[in-house]
């Protein structure tokens, strides 16, 4: 059952994109073409696991033993960091086809800040899925993850799919660009916004 | 170019929200009221004049291959260095900015700076630099802050001249986006007819 709220929870009522606001730049920048954003957010999903899983463990089983919680945000990005680039050469190795359709979003993801915003959020913060407030543990947060990801991807592909749409419209001069798909993505999280209080 | 243009660039020409829309996620996910986006802009502003003059000081010796690795590092001992002073002197701003602190790691503006001006220019203008876009980022999250403010809790740097009487939406999410993209379609306009 907790599992099942966390996934409501994070895809729709806390959309990481439409209402956290993590991960906004692959949202404005791979965003144009639905095939494209797909692939990124196939991409962010297994970092984000991944990253995740361990960064959960260095937490609780490194960071918090040697008294060293205040070095959180450096070995975090460094770990991510290096994730990102092993899961590149690993890609690479074992399946090219892979690779070919995700390897040019994964240099990308470093600087994702859902990758290093789930991570942080998961050992910071006490959630209350199905019952008191408390720390997630791995199965949890892994899960937390996960269903982040599919908001993420959820939000970043409706949103390719309507900007398809925006190319071909005329659009006010100044709006152009930057502007009109911001405020595309707002109305997207007017939309979200009825999702709230479901949890 | 001069140490006063490298300051002044990041106000309009180089604005980093609006001209070369960097940094989003603090831009959005801060600027509740006024006093949140300066906090926010002041912050980055700090940990970007710092991390500019240590790498450009130490771009001579960091081997290429390994420099984004690197200046991910050194940002990030700034941005805990920043993380514990708030912790201990500003909580009340820290609690709200929440997240937003340690993910200034991943702003992009912080790491495209270092890249694309410390590691190729003199201490004292990458400092300069440093500066100009951070204020320019200050600039801007204050103004959004504000303008939020104002919409949806009727108040402006905390004072409240309504009452309480205002458009809620403005403060959340949604309101977020509505207004970084009305005020950067204005700040296109007014750029448009100056050039």
């Amino acid at each position: 059952m907790t599992y099942v709220l966390i996934l409501i929870s994070a895809i729709f009522v806390n959309n990481i994109v439409l209402s956290q606001f993590l991960g906004i730049c692959p949202f404005l920048g791979v965003s144009k073409k639905v095939n494209t954003a797909v692939g990124m957010s196939l991409a962010v999903t297994f970092v984000m696991a991944l990253a995740t899983c361990v960064t959960w463990l260095l937490q609780y089983y490194v960071l918090v033993p040697l008294n060293m919680v205040y070095m959180q945000t450096v070995t975090f990005i460094l770990v991510i960091a290096g994730l990102v680039q092993m899961v590149e050469i690993i890609l690479k190795k074992i399946s090219p086809s892979l690779y070919q359709s995700l390897g040019i979003f994964l240099p990308l993801i470093t600087t994702n800040c859902a990758v290093l915003g789930v991570a942080l959020m998961v050992v910071q913060k006490q959630f209350t899925f199905g019952g008191d407030a408390h720390m997630l543990n791995m199965g949890e947060s892994v899960v937390f993850a996960v269903a982040s990801a599919i908001g993420f991807g959820l939000a970043i592909s409706l949103f390719a799919a309507i900007r398809e749409q925006l190319e071909i419209s005329d659009v006010p001069k100044p709006f152009r660009g930057i502007p009109i798909a911001l405020i595309t993505a707002g109305i997207m999280a007017l939309a979200f916004m009825g999702f709230s209080g479901m949890v | 170019m001069n140490k006063l243009q490298l300051i002044t660039k990041g106000l309009i020409k180089d604005n980093p929200t609006f001209v070369l829309v960097l940094g989003m996620c603090p831009t959005l996910g801060t600027t509740t009221s006024a006093f949140n986006g300066m906090g926010m802009g002041l912050a980055t502003l700090v940990v970007l004049t710092l991390s500019n003059i240590v790498i450009s000081a130490l771009a001579r010796f960091i081997p290429d291959k390994v420099r984004i690795p690197s200046y991910i590092v050194i940002i990030s001992a700034f941005v805990t260095i920043i993380q514990l002073l708030m912790q201990a002197f500003l909580p009340s701003l820290y609690e709200t900015l929440g997240l937003f602190i340690p993910l200034i790691v991943v702003n992009c503006i912080v790491l495209g700076r270092a890249e694309a001006f410390a590691n190729k220019n003199t201490v004292l203008d990458s400092a300069c630099d440093g500066l100009g876009i951070g204020l320019g980022f200050t600039l801007s999250l204050t103004v959004i802050g504000l303008v939020r403010e104002i919409l949806g809790s009727g108040s402006a740097f905390g004072w409240n001249f309504l009452g309480g009487d205002a458009v809620l939406v403005f403060v959340l999410a949604p309101g977020a986006f509505l207004v970084l993209g009305l005020l950067m379609a204005l700040f296109n306009r007014l750029t448009a007819q100056r050039r």
